[in-house]
């Protein structure tokens, strides 16, 4: 999925006469795709443990909204107002896993009726109305930029440092990973094509740190976006935590037999899921400066269809971290190029929805091939 | 057409491939009208590929060779036409769906119907004549969920009569019965027999085999290595063996001198309800005990409690409610949970490796960890150098055969699954091994290696509870036999005095 990507940037870079690259673009496209990329993180969780979560585009605008009452009508600092809006998503999260994990109602139904609940509840907070509009330290989340230390005049120093950094951490680490395949004789992949990985890697990190250096530098969502990626993949490979969510969704009974809290993993991924579906919220408060009774429409169907197109299967059990990143990252780069292209919400529609059949129809032909 | 009365079939140098292997080499199979032919060999032999070929799942054209149905030349599409001529295909895995009655699967896809209207008051009457025919005693519009595999296994052979069946192709059909329902299901098999109907079986198990076929077909490495007339060449259960692994199996069972030391487990009046149903003991004060090293057998048939007390005892898997203690080592236990149970050294190896005991999709190294994901893993975090190593030492060990430790359990054999699944619950180390049906399925060169695993593991001084209904098994194995029936413990028979009658006085015994 990682070459469709690629493909796909390809073409519309073609196609949009190179404004896809440019680098207001790309800080733009990061900017306006973080809330797909945040709710596939949490939703591929749910996804591999073999439930859904269809509620996330309403919690999206009921954190939204409740922000805005503590923020707005309440006067609360922004700090206080982050850490009250994560908790209540917490909350809910936990709400919603206590019916899936303990009472065994299947998510489907917890998520839809939570779909209903939080929307009408956004409805009664904000009376029907927008509010607006919020305070400047708010706003930062999801339009500031990390400051230039070194005050580059054209170039945003700061960025190519943290680039280079960033580089050299990843050589690290390829090469310490090699080192112990080597030491338990796993298979390696070869020299040539090890070294060949690491300089088209190396060069992508540092051609767009280059390209967000010559617009304002780092968004302060793009900090926040890495981390994430960067701890729930370890989370879901290299930990115990990580391996007990793919047994359960691979084989539930199993799992429970094994020794595995099932009930409370389940629990706990809602929790997640309900976390960063409040992050979500605030993130789209901040940039569009309203919490308002329609934001968050039809999100949760963008984080499932990602979590699809990057390689989750809907039986649970198969997925990871990255593929449902690549697969948001798809959706962004199609809605970005699209939206560029002047094309109406009509025929973007469509065009996702055919993108998110034929991307699973590919993978389907690719594993019945395999066998 | 004058030999017609001969063979019924002739499957002529069949030959069928798939990408990188031959699964079938020019087998031939030449069935007489109106008899039981047994089709034997080890799993992967090619037998379901033969079937399959035959019966229309891969349709003509996708092998070479002739198949004469009635010296006739067959070239089926898909399974309609070979059942169109009377050929059906009972599969290992039964295919009735669960929340349809007896009368609706019988007639799935075969309705008494007009023009898409169906007639139920037809379809109940020849669901109840079909049902006597069978000899089951249920009601039509029963749920298929609501019966034993037993009963599913008649009503799958009721539909295959309602499509005026020639040729009946049992695979595998006792494989999940117990020993009355198989003996019941045997006997039908003649009956048909009597009525003109030719049947093929696939079977492991070579004394059913032995009973009721008239001729035996060999497979090994998908050749026919020979056919053999059981009345005229005098055939033994060694002689079977021997044509189907190619070598002599001189014995199926290792030889095995036990070292049994102190006690290590005791179960006391242990009873459990039935969560379905609070009024009823599923297990009803059993008493037993297990010594280090000693490999204590549990027969029964099925329904008698075994699986459930065995589940009950593994950390409350089966059940609400129970009552009973619990003492290892001399000390009483509380075990509340699976956890707790893993904790205490307890390992439970499932009989039904498919839905409790792997996860399919997901590779040998995390299905043989899972359950102590914490030996290799510090502070929750996973160190993967140290889970390959210890994974393939295990591989090793129990000859797993696979291309190496991250393939898909999924694309193992029968045998080599359940191999994953015994050292799964041999890396957690355990001190009380309860093996519930370990070689269910699988075949003999598999079972004797399984079974050299099991005495390994009782020669290090753990304590093995063995529950299996292929009372040979329990006989060759075991050092120390308890029967039961009904959930109660009926009878404990040292190895040295018992047989398979005493076996059977006691697992039939009332109270």
């Amino acid at each position: 999925m990682f070459i469709a990507l690629v493909l796909i940037m390809v073409l519309f870079q073609v196609i949009t006469d190179g404004i896809l690259l440019r680098p207001l673009n790309i800080t733009n496209l990061v900017m306006q795709n973080s809330y797909v990329l945040i709710l596939a993180i949490g939703m591929v969780l749910i996804i591999i443990a073999g439930h859904i979560d269809l509620s996330v585009g309403s919690v999206v605008a009921f954190i939204g909204a409740i922000s805005a009452v503590l923020s707005i009508h309440m006067h609360l600092p922004t700090i206080v107002v982050f850490v009250i809006s994560l908790a209540i998503g917490a909350c809910i999260g936990a709400w919603q896993g206590f019916w899936v994990a303990y009472v065994k109602i299947p998510a489907f139904i917890v998520t839809l009726a939570g779909m209903l609940v939080f929307r009408g509840l956004t409805m009664l907070i904000l009376k029907g109305e927008s509010l607006a509009p919020f305070p400047r330290n708010f706003q930062l989340v999801s339009s500031g930029f990390i400051p230039d230390v070194f005050k580059g005049s054209s170039l945003n120093i700061l960025t190519i440092a943290v680039g280079l950094l960033c580089t050299v951490a990843y050589i690290f680490i390829e090469l310490n990973g090699r080192k112990k395949q080597k030491k338990y004789q796993l298979q390696t992949t070869s020299g040539p094509l090890f070294v060949a990985r690491i300089i088209v890697i190396a060069c992508l990190i540092n051609v767009f740190s280059y390209i967000f250096a010559t617009y304002e530098g780092i968004p302060y969502i793009l900090v926040i976006l890495i981390a994430l990626i960067l701890a729930y993949s370890f989370v879901m490979k290299r930990t115990t935590m990580g391996r007990q969510v793919y047994a359960i969704g691979g084989n539930a009974n199993a799992a429970s037999l094994s020794g595995i809290k099932t009930p409370r993993v389940t629990f706990w991924i809602f929790v997640n899921m309900g976390v960063l579906a409040a992050l979500t919220g605030l993130i789209v408060a901040a940039r569009l400066n309203a919490a308002t009774p329609k934001a968050g429409t039809n999100f949760e169907l963008d984080a499932i269809a990602a979590c699809f197109i990057g390689g989750a299967s809907a039986y649970g059990g198969i997925g990871t971290v990255g593929g449902a990143i690549v697969g948001a990252l798809v959706m962004g780069v199609m809605n970005n190029g699209m939206s560029i292209l002047g094309l109406g919400i009509d025929w973007q529609q469509t065009i996702k929805g055919l993108v998110l059949l034929l991307a699973v129809a590919f993978d389907v032909y690719n594993k019945n091939k395999a066998v | 057409m004058n030999q017609l009365a001969e063979y019924i079939l002739e499957m002529n140098d069949i030959t069928k491939e798939f990408p990188g292997v031959k699964a079938l080499d020019n087998v031939n199979l030449k069935v007489k009208k109106g008899e039981i032919h047994a089709l034997c060999g080890e799993n992967g032999a090619g037998k379901s590929t033969l079937m399959k070929v035959l019966s229309g799942v891969y349709p003509y054209g996708t092998y070479s060779g002739d198949i004469l149905f009635n010296g006739e030349i067959c070239q089926f599409k898909d399974i309609k036409q070979s059942e169109a001529l009377g050929i059906v295909i009972i599969h290992q895995e039964l295919a009735l769906i669960p929340d349809l009655s007896i009368a609706e699967n019988i007639f799935l896809g075969n309705e008494r119907a007009k023009n898409g209207v169906i007639n139920w008051a037809e379809t109940f009457i020849q669901t109840e004549t079909l049902l006597k025919k069978v000899g089951l005693n249920e009601s039509p519009d029963t749920l298929i969920r609501n019966i034993s595999v037993g009963k599913q296994q008649l009503v799958e052979i009721a539909k295959a009569l309602s499509k005026e069946v020639k040729l009946l192709i049992l695979d595998e059909p006792t494989s999940a019965l117990n020993e009355t329902e198989s003996e019941n299901l045997l006997s039908l098999i003649l009956e048909f027999k009597e009525q003109g109907i030719t049947s093929i079986i696939i079977s492991h198990k070579l004394n059913e085999i032995m009973k009721i076929a008239d001729s035996i077909t060999i497979l090994r490495d998908g050749k026919t290595i020979e056919t053999l007339n059981v009345k005229k060449d005098n055939i033994t259960e060694d002689r079977l063996i021997r044509g189907m692994v190619g070598r002599d199996l001189t014995h199926r069972f290792p030889d095995h001198t036990p070292k049994i030391a102190e006690t290590i487990l005791e179960i006391k009046n242990w009873t459990v309800w039935n969560p379905a149903n609070p009024e009823q003991k599923v297990v009803d004060h059993a008493n037993i005990t297990v010594r280090r090293g000693e490999i204590v057998g549990i027969a029964g048939l099925m329904g008698a409690g075994r699986t459930e007390m065995a589940m009950s005892i593994f950390g409350r898997s089966y059940g609400k409610k129970m009552e009973g203690q619990i003492i290892k080592d001399n000390k009483p236990i509380e075990i509340k949970s699976v956890q707790d149970a893993i904790r205490h050294g307890f390992a439970y190896v499932t009989e039904d490796r498919k839905n409790l005991g792997l996860n399919l999709i997901s590779s040998l190294k995390e299905n043989m960890t899972l359950a102590n994901l914490r030996k290799i893993s510090n502070k929750s975090v996973i160190d993967e150098g140290k889970e390959i190593v210890s994974v393939e030492e295990l591989r090793k060990k129990l000859r797993i055969k696979s291309s190496n430790v991250m393939q898909l359990v999924g694309n193992l054999s029968g045998g080599n699954q359940q191999k994953v699944l015994l050292s799964k619950w041999v890396f957690t180390e355990p001190d009380i091994l309860i093996l519930d049906e370990p070689t269910r399925g699988i075949d003999v060169g598999a079972k004797y290696e399984i079974y050299t695993i099991i005495h390994q593991l009782a020669d290090q001084g753990k304590g093995i509870i063995l529950i299996s209904s292929e009372l040979p098994e329990l006989l060759g194995m075991a050092d120390r036999i308890y029967t039961m029936n009904k959930g109660k413990i009926t009878g404990e028979v040292l190895k040295e005095e018992a047989n398979q009658e005493i076996l059977m006085k006691y697992m039939t015994k009332v109270g």
